[in-house]
């Protein structure tokens, strides 16, 4: 049918304006900058009032759990007196799994207290689960719109199971191949049933997770006097660090580093069919965390509300085969079965914890459900059949999507630096083209880009600079 | 799995959303020589057998026209067999943690 997918882009901004329950177009100050802080606070909703929904729904209060043989591991062969304690905040307690609860509550609560009959959300991962189970809790109707399955028909083991667990909860799930289409089609089915759109990056989402690094914070000083002294975040679409970030803000942990993580794919397009299955990770990998990172305001929202640079204080990346092993070693020393994904940020944490002092703290602030299809084990066989070479050696000669390196021992386990100052310049090149040729930045606007990259305006001066002479 | 449906079951169809010529533009050329295909489950409205085109109501009540792919849909995700490269990786480590807490022992009751 030619012309559908013009038709209904063209009719996109209506579309979302009645499906997201706030406008946007309040919050723009310039081509570049809009009101960051004034869009976060505009559902009305204190800490306290999010804290009451989500105990309402289910979600949080999690246990925070030190690993002591993890640390003890990892003290085994860090230099004398380095190896930092290791935590956990393990979010795979909240009802449908995964920290994804936080996330999907508020715009449930928003979409029972605005009248509207169900919600839509596109999401492969955790997310759609969440917004199911919660849903299901609030007697609204529910649709997930997931890219499942490549040309052949064959989806991942991970994805698959997130499609069983919607149903589980009573959703309807849309199944599609591979293709960013997926978006116009998600926009018919708002138009068509007049639902919410629970948008991952809505600012009723991303304040849901806040709550989580508030909780964590509290629960460290209980535990051991002092917030943490680094937080790792696995990083994807930059919700989970924002919103963590924010919260250990909100419970004044402003020394905490704020460490995100993601699985190394880099090489393969997020776009592609064949690509599609030679990668074991559907999330907290590099192919969204760079692009997310770098230009937030690619995602379904007008104005996206996870905005990491903001917030992040270093970027480390891990390889596939690594997140394997430490998801096993998880299993076996601390009784933890947790999904891979959800261990990106935990391989992170063992090469960290490793360089820092014994007395620094490192909380990993998520875990995820595992279960058939998203297990290890599952995600190992699937790479196997699709080509994949999966070996035993050294984790340093990875290649995503040609082979999966499980490291010999943990002091393999090494996770790499991805600069930061690449970032910020990419961020604000991609910003100055959005803006357009032409448009000289305002004050306002080096304001905005120095709070979105955690730097200064004179730092951004300097980088527009470079970037003109080139 | 029968190959037909009779009206009430539990389906699930499948559509062609966009033809090839319809897609995008910018997508790489893997994926732009495929046409988005879409899959959905419900409850058919009529009888029907596999390949034919059929009604199914979904679970929020939408009535989706496609073609019956499967009668009473399930899964079969499993949690597969162990990989070779990860069974000794409990024990190994196991072994290590309890070595280096000997060896901290040791240097404890020497001080």
């Amino acid at each position: 049918m030619p012309g559908r997918t013009e038709e209904i882009l063209a009719r996109k901004g209506d579309i979302m304006k009645r499906a997201l329950g706030m406008d946007y177009a309040a919050f723009e100050r310039s081509p570049i900058a809009f009101d960051y802080e004034g869009m976060m606070a505009a559902h009305g909703y204190s800490l306290e009032d999010i804290i009451a929904i989500q105990r309402a729904g289910g979600v949080g209060k999690t246990p925070l759990l030190e690993l002591r043989n993890m640390t003890d591991l990892v003290r085994s062969y860090a230099e004398p007196g380095h190896g930092a304690r290791i935590f956990v905040k393990d979010e795979a307690a909240n009802m449908a799994g995964s920290f994804k609860d936080r996330r999907a509550s508020i715009s449930i609560h928003v979409a029972r207290e605005k009248g509207y009959e169900g919600v839509i959300a596109a999401t492969s991962g955790n997310y759609g689960a969440a917004v199911a189970s919660q849903a299901a809790r609030a007697s609204l109707a529910c649709i997930i719109v997931q890219e499942a399955f490549d040309s052949r028909h064959v989806g991942q083991p991970e994805i698959i199971e997130k499609s069983r667990l919607c149903e589980a909860f009573g959703a309807e799930v849309v199944q599609l191949t591979v293709g960013p289409e997926l978006f116009s089609h998600m926009l018919e089915l708002l138009d068509e049933t007049g639902y919410l759109a629970a948008s991952l990056y809505s600012a009723f989402g991303v304040s849901g997770i806040e709550t989580l690094g508030y909780e964590l914070a509290q629960e460290m000083t209980a535990l051991t006097g002092a917030p943490p002294t680094h937080v790792v975040v696995t990083h994807a679409g930059g919700g989970n660090t924002t919103g963590t970030a924010r919260g250990l803000a909100r419970a004044g942990a402003t020394s905490t580093q704020v460490v995100s993580a993601s699985v190394d794919l880099s090489g393969l397009h997020m776009a592609s069919d064949t690509d599609f299955n030679r990668k074991s990770f559907t999330t907290g990998h590099t192919g969204f965390g760079v692009p997310f990172a770098t230009w937030p305001d690619r995602a379904d929202v007008p104005r996206n509300a996870a905005r990491a640079l903001r917030y992040m204080d270093r970027y480390l990346t891990v390889s596939q085969g690594e997140v394997f092993y430490v998801t096993e070693a998880l299993a076996k020393l601390e009784g933890l079965e947790r999904g891979p994904s959800g261990n990106t940020a935990m391989a992170a944490a063992l090469s960290l914890a490793r360089e820092l002092p014994s007395k620094a703290t490192v909380v990993v602030q998520e875990t995820e459900y595992t279960g058939a299809g998203k297990h290890h084990w599952a995600q190992l066989n699937f790479a196997r059949a699709q080509g994949i070479e999966v070996r035993a050696g050294d984790p340093a000669e990875n290649v995503p999507g040609k082979n999966i390196i499980i490291p010999t021992s943990p002091e393999q386990v090494r996770a790499k630096d991805f600069p930061l100052a690449k970032m910020r310049r990419s961020y604000i090149r991609n910003a100055l083209d959005h803006a357009g040729a032409g448009y000289t930045p305002t004050d306002e606007d080096l304001e905005f880009l120095a709070a979105d990259t955690k730097t200064t305006p004179d730092v951004v001066e300097e980088i527009i600079a470079k970037l003109k002479a080139e | 799995m029968t190959g037909r449906c009779t009206p009430g079951q539990w389906v699930e169809v499948e559509r062609v959303l966009l033809e090839p010529a319809d897609r995008s533009e910018n997508l790489p050329e893997d994926t732009a020589a495929q046409p988005l295909r879409m899959w959905v489950k419900g409850f058919a409205r009529s009888e029907a057998a596999l390949g034919d085109e059929v009604e199914v109501e979904t679970m929020t009540g939408r009535v989706v026209l496609g073609t019956l792919t499967e009668v009473e849909p399930g899964y079969t995700h499993t949690f597969g067999k162990p990989a070779p490269e990860l069974t000794r990786v409990g024990r190994d480590l196991r072994e290590r943690v309890a070595a280096y807490r000997a060896r901290e022992a040791v240097h404890k009751a020497g001080e």
